[in-house]
């Protein structure tokens, strides 16, 4: 039987500056954007330009690319890659229809969180125009073997 | 310029690093000098113009960027095909 992780709960934060995320926005441009974040989040954080989202003058909102980002660290570090870090687009912000987030992961990241063991995520974002700030929670379930 | 020059000079530019770029020694923990997850990011991308390459996924991990020596490793492999 392959040792699973005991069961409990992780918690990772992660804190990042809006300004270096507008800085990376400017530098490199959609080889930033694509490279960390989904589809679903850069049209998430995408502020639309004159003629719609992808307009003349279409941005970001940084603050919520910041938070994004912030997030995927902090889940980073609740799954503790030993050797690979999975991809950051294997970890998504999903955002609900009621405007709270999840966490939703693919590919490696998904593999990793299976090897940790963990069952299940919860993530809150904050910012102020300056930074921004995530806290992830995992949780894994009881192993019954565990159990008295 | 040599690949160390360059190295250098893409993380004095874009490391956020709290120390000047000539005090690190080859093997000095580039995070333990000030350089965020965000800026190992922008450190990566800077890279990649520089040297014309796109790192390979396998080589995205914390300790490709951890020294500037691990740096260089990553960037010969890379041009090495």
């Amino acid at each position: 039987m392959s040792a699973a992780a005991p069961a409990g709960v992780r918690v990772g934060v992660d804190l990042v500056d809006v300004g270096d995320v507008a800085d990376a926005v400017g530098w490199f441009g959609d080889r930033y954007v694509t490279r960390i974040y989904t589809d679903h989040e850069i049209a998430c954080c995408r502020r639309p330009g004159g003629d719609g989202p992808d307009g003349p003058g279409a941005t970001f909102a940084m603050e919520s690319l910041a938070a994004r980002f912030a997030a995927k660290e902090a889940v980073l570090k609740v799954l503790r890659p030993v050797d690979h870090q999975p991809p950051w687009r294997s970890i998504e912000l999903h955002r609900m229809t009621g405007g709270w987030c999840e966490i939703r992961l693919s590919g490696q990241a998904a593999a990793r969180a299976a090897e940790e063991g963990i069952d299940g995520f919860a993530v809150s974002l904050t910012h102020e125009s300056a930074l921004a700030a995530a806290v992830v929670v995992a949780w894994s379930a009881p192993n019954e073997e565990d159990e008295g | 310029m040599t690949a160390d020059d360059t190295i250098r000079e893409v993380l004095a530019d874009h490391g956020r690093l709290a120390v000047p770029v000539e005090s690190l020694s080859d093997d000095t923990d580039l995070f333990g000098a000030g350089m965020t997850s965000h800026a190992s990011v922008n450190v990566m991308l800077a890279l990649e113009d520089a040297f014309d390459f796109e790192f390979s996924e396998k080589m995205l991990k914390k300790s490709t960027f951890e020294t500037i020596a691990s740096i260089r490793t990553a960037v010969d492999q890379m041009q090495a095909g």
